[in-house]
């Protein structure tokens, strides 16, 4: 489970974020979705402790991330906006690497990892060097590397950017997955048909703050729209920034 | 597994597939240096046996005029050609090295037993003249004052009396102390080696990580900034020993190469010499590994990491520059200031004084706690927010 209570960050003048709070619990998939620039991104990087709130809490499965951000981290499985392969190695290496980083036992990295390259359908490419991956290769590589050590909670910073249909059907079906096995999936997104597709919960930021905090229900509730579409115009006040 | 090694292991494996560190690390960055090396030496030498065993041809205006003189070149295998009209514009147009001219009056003078003018048209801001200048120099001064104590012999004088002091020459520059002058530019190839060794992983692991974006996700680990810091400074030292190493063994073959006995003198860079040598670079590996990892950090990409670091190149160069320039007397300091140190005891090996252990414990001393502070500016500059973000 990941709490944000009162999350702040500026950089110089640019309050990037101002006032996030929300939580994402365990066994659903909740959803951050604004514009781009609205603040998800570095949202998200405060939670994985890469940048450090200028106030505020991040709690992960209750640890605080500001005392102990390497327990925090060890909870976590981060696909972050920078997929960053290395491309002199091949996936398989690519995961290992991280694995070893992670501390995991070698027979226990090579089961976590022949399940995950199974899982996400990865076989054909696991003992080619990552250079030359199409994008929807790169992002399996990318999140089975930050799967391998078996995490608790899982972040994805627009999982599906840059792939195609195939490839995000599959990425979605692989986000259910890891759901009905009880994790906390927390992925960020500016489409709404994904978010609108998958979460259980969708948490709205705007100009880094967020602005509505629901079910997707609620939220059609809340606004009176009919259409999710029209509901999430409607609270951040324009549709600028956002994908269909 | 610890993080130090999976990282170490990774950034080795990683780098070894990679043809331009390779090419570094293992062929330009060892033996660029000896190479060279070998070069210049071999038309130095060369340069130098050609001109004192050739025959010299000197253009002599009135060579008819003293006879006896011109015989005595010629003993000595200065042979006369014929004069040129304007002997100071053909020095000075490189036409010739050296012009001797013989004053009109000489017949009469030398026959009157009276001092007698003979010129030197040369010009001393050509170095490859000086050698022919010297021989004729000599020549013509010996033949002087063979003459001149023949004449005190005539007059029932002894030669002596003309030569109240006389010069003894005792030079204490030993065979190998005399190599050492023409090698001193060897301790900058050792350090332009260990710069080169480790130049391009250095640039790899932060500035190329960062340029690839592979630097956030790595960072996500649950690994302290510095493990991992320490595992790539792990690996740009190892890349760095092994071209330095490689350096010292080819260096080890140069004497094969240079005709040093025809110069006599004496050139030992064998295990002894290169062991020495490995052990005061030690800190300098280290201490360069962590400068060129800050510069790069500050680097945004492959490229501006690169140019930083060629004008990082430049500060080894320094002390061995300004030792050459103005020789200085070694004091007990120098040998605790990084390269300075290094560079004051590869010479001093080379001349094969040896090091005592002060000296070397200083020049130890002195480059690790500088290596220490620099690797701990690493470690500060790794834990900031900025570093690890791409965009």
């Amino acid at each position: 489970m990941i709490e944000v209570k009162d999350l702040h960050k500026a950089f110089g003048d640019v309050r990037a974020v101002n006032g996030v709070s929300f939580t994402a619990r365990d066994g659903e998939i909740t959803g951050l979705l604004g514009p781009n620039g609205a603040g998800k991104t570095t949202t998200l990087r405060m939670l994985y402790t890469l940048m450090t709130p200028d106030s505020g809490q991040v709690l992960v499965d209750g640890i605080d991330a500001s005392t102990d951000p390497l327990a925090v981290r060890r909870q976590l499985g981060v696909l972050p906006d920078a997929r960053g392969l290395y491309k002199r190695l091949t996936a398989v290496e690519n995961i290992d690497y991280f694995g070893r980083l992670h501390g995991m036992p070698a027979a226990l990295l090579a089961q976590r990892r022949e399940a995950l390259i199974d899982a996400l359908e990865m076989r054909d490419i696991a003992a080619r060097r990552t250079e030359g991956f199409s994008q929807g290769q790169r992002v399996k590589t990318a999140i089975a590397r930050a799967l391998v050590h078996d995490p608790r909670n899982v972040l994805l910073d627009e999982p599906t950017n840059g792939l195609d249909v195939m490839a995000t059907r599959a990425m979605r079906r692989f986000m259910r997955q890891l759901r009905d096995e009880g994790r906390c999936v927390l992925f960020s997104s500016h489409i709404m048909q994904e978010v609108a597709a998958l979460c259980d919960r969708i948490v709205v930021i705007a100009h880094g703050r967020v602005v509505a905090d629901e079910s997707p229900d609620a939220l059609l509730a809340q606004t009176g729209e009919t259409s999710l579409e029209d509901a999430f115009v409607k609270i951040i006040g324009t549709d600028e920034g956002l994908a269909a | 597994m610890s993080a130090f090694t999976a990282v170490y292991w990774k950034e080795v494996r990683e780098n070894l597939r990679d043809r331009r560190t390779l090419i570094n690390a293992l062929i330009t960055g060892p033996l660029l240096g000896p190479v060279m090396f070998i070069m210049l030496m071999n038309v130095m030498v060369n340069r130098e046996l050609a001109k004192t065993d050739r025959p010299l041809v000197v253009p002599i205006v009135g060579a008819d005029l003293a006879p006896n003189l011109v015989a005595a070149l010629k003993s000595a295998g200065i042979d006369a050609t014929a004069p040129l009209s304007d002997p100071e514009n053909a020095v000075r147009e490189q036409r010739t090295d050296i012009v001797v001219r013989i004053s009109p009056s000489y017949p009469t003078a030398w026959k009157n037993g009276q001092p007698v003018q003979v010129e030197l048209i040369y010009d001393s801001s050509r170095r490859d003249a000086s050698t022919p200048v010297m021989r004729v120099r000599s020549v013509v001064e010996g033949y002087g004052k063979r003459e001149g104590a023949m004449r005190l012999i005539a007059r029932g004088l002894s030669p002596t009396t003309a030569w109240p002091v006389q010069v003894a020459d005792r030079d204490q520059a030993t065979s190998q102390s005399r190599s050492a002058l023409m090698f001193s530019f060897l301790p900058y190839f050792f350090v332009l080696t260990v710069f080169l060794g480790g130049m391009y992983l250095a640039i790899d692991l932060t500035a190329g990580e960062r340029e690839r974006q592979s630097l956030e996700p790595l960072f996500v680990n649950p690994v302290a900034r510095w493990k991992i810091l320490a595992g790539k400074l792990g690996a740009i030292c190892s890349f760095s020993v092994v071209s330095l190493l490689l350096s010292v063994a080819a260096f080890a073959t140069a004497p094969w190469f240079i005709p040093t006995e025809k110069l006599g003198i004496a050139l030992d860079l064998g295990w002894r010499f290169g062991s020495q040598v490995v052990l005061l670079m030690l800190p300098l590996i280290l201490l360069l590994a962590a400068l060129q990892s800050l510069v790069s950090a500050f680097a945004k990409s492959y490229r501006e990491a690169q140019t930083y670091l060629s004008i990082l190149m430049i500060i080894p160069v320094l002390p061995s520059a300004l030792l050459s320039v103005i020789p200085v007397r070694a004091e007990p300091w120098m040998y605790a200031v990084p390269l300075l140190g290094q560079n004051l005891g590869i010479v001093q090996l080379l001349r094969g004084d040896g090091m005592p252990a002060w000296q070397m414990g200083l020049c130890l001393a002195g480059g690790f706690v500088t290596a220490a502070l620099a690797v701990w500016g690493t470690a500060q500059l790794y834990r900031s927010d900025r570093l690890a973000i791409s965009g």
